[in-house]
Protein backbone atom coordinates (compact mmCIF):
# COMPACT_ATOMS: atom_id res chain seq x y z
CA UNK A 1 0.00 0.00 0.00
CA UNK A 2 0.94 3.64 -0.38
CA UNK A 3 1.86 5.98 2.41
CA UNK A 4 2.66 9.69 2.36
CA UNK A 5 5.55 10.65 4.59
CA UNK A 6 7.83 13.71 4.63
CA UNK A 7 5.89 15.00 1.61
CA UNK A 8 6.70 11.91 -0.47
CA UNK A 9 4.75 8.80 -1.42
CA UNK A 10 6.33 5.49 -0.46
CA UNK A 11 5.20 1.85 -0.67
CA UNK A 12 4.91 -0.13 2.55
CA UNK A 13 3.58 -3.52 3.63
CA UNK A 14 0.87 -4.03 6.26
CA UNK A 15 3.46 -3.79 9.06
CA UNK A 16 4.79 -0.48 7.76
CA UNK A 17 8.04 -1.80 6.26
CA UNK A 18 9.04 -0.14 3.00
CA UNK A 19 8.83 -2.49 0.05
CA UNK A 20 11.06 -0.51 -2.30
CA UNK A 21 14.36 0.65 -0.81
CA UNK A 22 14.96 2.94 -3.80
CA UNK A 23 12.20 5.21 -2.46
CA UNK A 24 14.07 5.73 0.81
CA UNK A 25 16.07 8.87 1.61
CA UNK A 26 17.38 10.55 4.77
CA UNK A 27 14.30 12.71 5.30
CA UNK A 28 12.07 9.64 5.08
CA UNK A 29 14.39 7.92 7.57
CA UNK A 30 14.00 10.89 9.95
CA UNK A 31 10.22 10.80 9.60
CA UNK A 32 10.01 7.01 10.09
CA UNK A 33 12.21 7.37 13.19
CA UNK A 34 9.90 10.09 14.57
CA UNK A 35 6.93 7.75 14.06
CA UNK A 36 8.78 5.27 16.27
CA UNK A 37 9.59 7.96 18.84
CA UNK A 38 13.29 8.00 18.06
CA UNK A 39 15.32 11.07 17.21
CA UNK A 40 18.31 10.05 15.15
CA UNK A 41 21.82 10.80 16.45
CA UNK A 42 25.04 10.28 14.46
CA UNK A 43 25.32 6.82 16.14
CA UNK A 44 21.86 5.88 14.87
CA UNK A 45 22.89 6.87 11.35
CA UNK A 46 26.03 4.72 11.54
CA UNK A 47 23.95 1.70 12.51
CA UNK A 48 21.33 2.41 9.84
CA UNK A 49 24.08 2.72 7.24
CA UNK A 50 25.52 -0.62 8.32
CA UNK A 51 22.10 -2.33 8.10
CA UNK A 52 21.53 -0.93 4.62
CA UNK A 53 24.95 -2.09 3.43
CA UNK A 54 24.25 -5.60 4.73
CA UNK A 55 20.87 -5.54 2.99
CA UNK A 56 22.46 -4.48 -0.30
CA UNK A 57 24.98 -7.32 0.07
CA UNK A 58 22.08 -9.71 0.77
CA UNK A 59 23.44 -10.69 4.17
CA UNK A 60 20.63 -11.94 6.46
CA UNK A 61 20.48 -9.86 9.64
CA UNK A 62 20.30 -11.18 13.18
CA UNK A 63 20.94 -9.77 16.65
CA UNK A 64 23.99 -12.02 16.96
CA UNK A 65 25.47 -10.77 13.69
CA UNK A 66 24.93 -7.15 14.68
CA UNK A 67 26.69 -7.84 17.98
CA UNK A 68 29.70 -9.09 16.03
CA UNK A 69 29.62 -6.34 13.40
CA UNK A 70 32.13 -4.09 15.14
CA UNK A 71 29.73 -1.21 14.40
CA UNK A 72 27.58 -1.53 17.50
CA UNK A 73 27.31 -4.04 20.34
CA UNK A 74 24.02 -5.61 21.42
CA UNK A 75 23.70 -3.47 24.54
CA UNK A 76 24.08 -0.23 22.64
CA UNK A 77 21.80 -1.49 19.86
CA UNK A 78 19.03 -1.92 22.46
CA UNK A 79 19.79 1.53 23.88
CA UNK A 80 19.58 3.19 20.46
CA UNK A 81 16.38 1.39 19.45
CA UNK A 82 14.83 0.41 22.80
CA UNK A 83 11.69 -1.42 21.69
CA UNK A 84 12.28 -4.33 19.30
CA UNK A 85 15.62 -2.96 17.99
CA UNK A 86 16.09 -5.09 14.88
CA UNK A 87 12.51 -4.53 13.72
CA UNK A 88 12.53 -0.81 14.47
CA UNK A 89 15.96 -0.16 12.98
CA UNK A 90 15.23 -2.02 9.74
CA UNK A 91 11.90 -0.22 9.43
CA UNK A 92 13.61 3.16 9.74
CA UNK A 93 16.35 2.05 7.35
CA UNK A 94 13.72 1.29 4.71
CA UNK A 95 14.71 -2.38 4.39
CA UNK A 96 12.63 -5.57 4.93
CA UNK A 97 12.00 -7.02 8.38
CA UNK A 98 14.60 -9.73 9.08
CA UNK A 99 13.11 -13.21 9.36
CA UNK A 100 15.51 -14.16 12.16
CA UNK A 101 14.70 -15.78 15.52
CA UNK A 102 18.08 -15.01 17.07
CA UNK B 1 -6.70 -12.27 28.27
CA UNK B 2 -9.15 -9.44 27.66
CA UNK B 3 -6.94 -6.64 28.93
CA UNK B 4 -5.11 -4.80 26.13
CA UNK B 5 -6.41 -7.34 23.62
CA UNK B 6 -4.23 -10.00 25.25
CA UNK B 7 -1.00 -8.19 24.42
CA UNK B 8 2.02 -10.02 25.89
CA UNK B 9 4.12 -7.65 27.96
CA UNK B 10 6.43 -10.00 29.80
CA UNK B 11 7.50 -13.65 29.54
CA UNK B 12 8.53 -15.38 32.76
CA UNK B 13 10.35 -18.54 31.73
CA UNK B 14 11.18 -21.25 34.24
CA UNK B 15 14.00 -23.53 33.08
CA UNK B 16 14.19 -26.75 35.10
CA UNK B 17 16.22 -28.92 32.71
CA UNK B 18 19.72 -28.74 31.27
CA UNK B 19 19.42 -30.92 28.20
CA UNK B 20 20.65 -28.87 25.28
CA UNK B 21 17.34 -28.81 23.41
CA UNK B 22 15.46 -27.50 26.45
CA UNK B 23 18.03 -24.83 27.21
CA UNK B 24 17.97 -23.64 23.61
CA UNK B 25 14.17 -23.56 23.66
CA UNK B 26 14.19 -21.35 26.75
CA UNK B 27 16.93 -19.07 25.40
CA UNK B 28 15.37 -18.64 21.95
CA UNK B 29 12.01 -17.80 23.52
CA UNK B 30 13.56 -15.32 25.96
CA UNK B 31 15.65 -13.65 23.26
CA UNK B 32 12.78 -13.70 20.76
CA UNK B 33 10.62 -11.86 23.26
CA UNK B 34 13.20 -9.10 23.69
CA UNK B 35 13.53 -8.81 19.90
CA UNK B 36 9.79 -8.08 19.77
CA UNK B 37 9.99 -5.49 22.53
CA UNK B 38 8.56 -7.88 25.15
CA UNK B 39 10.27 -8.07 28.55
CA UNK B 40 11.58 -11.49 29.52
CA UNK B 41 13.07 -13.12 32.58
CA UNK B 42 14.39 -16.62 33.23
CA UNK B 43 14.21 -18.45 36.55
CA UNK B 44 16.79 -21.23 36.65
CA UNK B 45 15.81 -24.09 38.92
CA UNK B 46 16.90 -27.69 39.52
CA UNK B 47 18.94 -28.99 36.59
CA UNK B 48 18.24 -25.78 34.72
CA UNK B 49 20.93 -24.23 36.92
CA UNK B 50 23.57 -26.06 34.89
CA UNK B 51 22.77 -23.76 31.98
CA UNK B 52 24.20 -20.85 33.99
CA UNK B 53 26.90 -22.78 35.84
CA UNK B 54 30.18 -21.41 34.48
CA UNK B 55 32.05 -24.72 34.72
CA UNK B 56 29.26 -26.84 33.26
CA UNK B 57 27.29 -24.87 30.72
CA UNK B 58 29.72 -25.29 27.82
CA UNK B 59 29.27 -29.06 27.97
CA UNK B 60 25.53 -29.65 27.98
CA UNK B 61 24.22 -32.63 26.04
CA UNK B 62 21.04 -33.57 24.29
CA UNK B 63 19.09 -36.54 25.64
CA UNK B 64 19.37 -39.68 23.51
CA UNK B 65 17.37 -41.86 25.90
CA UNK B 66 13.68 -41.31 26.49
CA UNK B 67 13.44 -39.07 23.46
CA UNK B 68 11.40 -40.85 20.75
CA UNK B 69 11.93 -37.98 18.29
CA UNK B 70 15.65 -38.85 18.17
CA UNK B 71 14.70 -42.07 16.34
CA UNK B 72 17.45 -43.96 18.10
CA UNK B 73 16.42 -47.17 19.90
CA UNK B 74 16.55 -46.61 23.67
CA UNK B 75 19.13 -49.39 24.13
CA UNK B 76 21.43 -47.83 21.54
CA UNK B 77 20.89 -44.33 22.91
CA UNK B 78 22.16 -45.58 26.26
CA UNK B 79 25.50 -46.81 24.93
CA UNK B 80 28.60 -44.93 26.10
CA UNK B 81 29.41 -41.94 23.92
CA UNK B 82 26.02 -41.76 22.23
CA UNK B 83 24.99 -38.52 23.90
CA UNK B 84 28.30 -36.90 23.02
CA UNK B 85 28.03 -38.07 19.42
CA UNK B 86 24.45 -36.86 19.01
CA UNK B 87 25.39 -33.57 20.65
CA UNK B 88 28.33 -33.03 18.30
CA UNK B 89 26.07 -33.66 15.32
CA UNK B 90 23.42 -31.31 16.62
CA UNK B 91 25.98 -28.58 17.37
CA UNK B 92 27.19 -28.77 13.77
CA UNK B 93 23.65 -28.16 12.54
CA UNK B 94 23.23 -25.34 15.07
CA UNK B 95 26.37 -23.63 13.80
CA UNK B 96 24.96 -23.76 10.25
CA UNK B 97 21.89 -21.78 11.29
CA UNK B 98 24.03 -19.29 13.21
CA UNK B 99 22.91 -20.52 16.63
CA UNK B 100 25.38 -19.44 19.33
CA UNK B 101 26.81 -21.86 21.88
CA UNK B 102 25.35 -21.62 25.38
CA UNK B 103 27.97 -19.32 27.02
CA UNK B 104 27.78 -16.86 24.10
CA UNK B 105 23.98 -17.08 24.06
CA UNK B 106 23.95 -16.08 27.75
CA UNK B 107 25.96 -12.96 26.91
CA UNK B 108 23.49 -12.10 24.15
CA UNK B 109 20.55 -12.56 26.54
CA UNK B 110 22.19 -10.45 29.20
CA UNK B 111 23.07 -7.66 26.75
CA UNK B 112 19.51 -7.78 25.40
CA UNK B 113 18.10 -7.08 28.83
CA UNK B 114 16.85 -10.53 29.79
CA UNK B 115 16.79 -10.67 33.59
CA UNK B 116 17.98 -13.91 35.18
CA UNK B 117 17.36 -15.44 38.58
CA UNK B 118 18.54 -18.60 40.32
CA UNK B 119 16.31 -20.71 42.57
CA UNK B 120 17.45 -20.70 46.19
CA UNK B 121 16.17 -24.18 46.98
CA UNK B 122 17.98 -25.75 44.02
CA UNK B 123 21.18 -23.77 44.76
CA UNK B 124 21.18 -25.19 48.29
CA UNK B 125 20.43 -28.68 47.06
CA UNK B 126 23.31 -28.72 44.55
CA UNK B 127 25.64 -26.78 46.90
CA UNK B 128 26.19 -24.09 44.26
CA UNK B 129 27.35 -20.62 45.19
CA UNK B 130 26.34 -17.41 43.44
CA UNK B 131 29.97 -17.06 42.22
CA UNK B 132 29.64 -20.37 40.36
CA UNK B 133 27.02 -18.80 38.11
CA UNK B 134 27.16 -16.60 35.04
CA UNK B 135 27.45 -12.93 36.07
CA UNK B 136 24.20 -12.04 34.34
CA UNK B 137 22.26 -13.92 37.01
CA UNK B 138 21.24 -11.05 39.26
CA UNK B 139 20.18 -12.78 42.41
CA UNK B 140 19.35 -16.06 44.12
CA UNK B 141 15.65 -15.88 44.95
CA UNK B 142 12.80 -17.96 46.37
CA UNK B 143 9.71 -19.13 44.52
CA UNK B 144 7.75 -16.46 46.37
CA UNK B 145 10.11 -13.76 45.11
CA UNK B 146 9.66 -15.10 41.59
CA UNK B 147 5.87 -14.89 41.81
CA UNK B 148 6.20 -11.34 43.11
CA UNK B 149 8.30 -10.43 40.06
CA UNK B 150 5.64 -11.98 37.82
CA UNK B 151 2.86 -9.66 38.94
CA UNK B 152 1.24 -7.38 36.42
CA UNK B 153 -0.86 -7.19 33.32
CA UNK B 154 0.06 -9.19 30.23
CA UNK B 155 2.58 -11.44 32.03
CA UNK B 156 2.86 -15.02 30.82
CA UNK B 157 4.61 -17.87 32.57
CA UNK B 158 6.24 -20.80 30.85
CA UNK B 159 7.70 -23.95 32.41
CA UNK B 160 10.40 -25.82 30.53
Amino acid sequence: MEKVIAGKTIHVNEEGFMTDFKEWDNTIGEALAAENEISLSPRHWEVLGYLQTEFKNEVPLSIRKIGKSGVVDIKEFYQLFPKAPLKTATKIAGIPKPASCI
Amino acid sequence: MSENKGEIKKMMIILSKATLENVYAAFVLANGARMEGIDSEIFFTFFGLEAVHKKKNANLHIATVGNPAMHIPTMVGGLPGMEALATTMMKKEMAKIDMPEIPEFLEILSDSGVRMWACKLAMDMFHYKKEDLFEGVEEVITVGDFYKKSEGEGVHMLFI
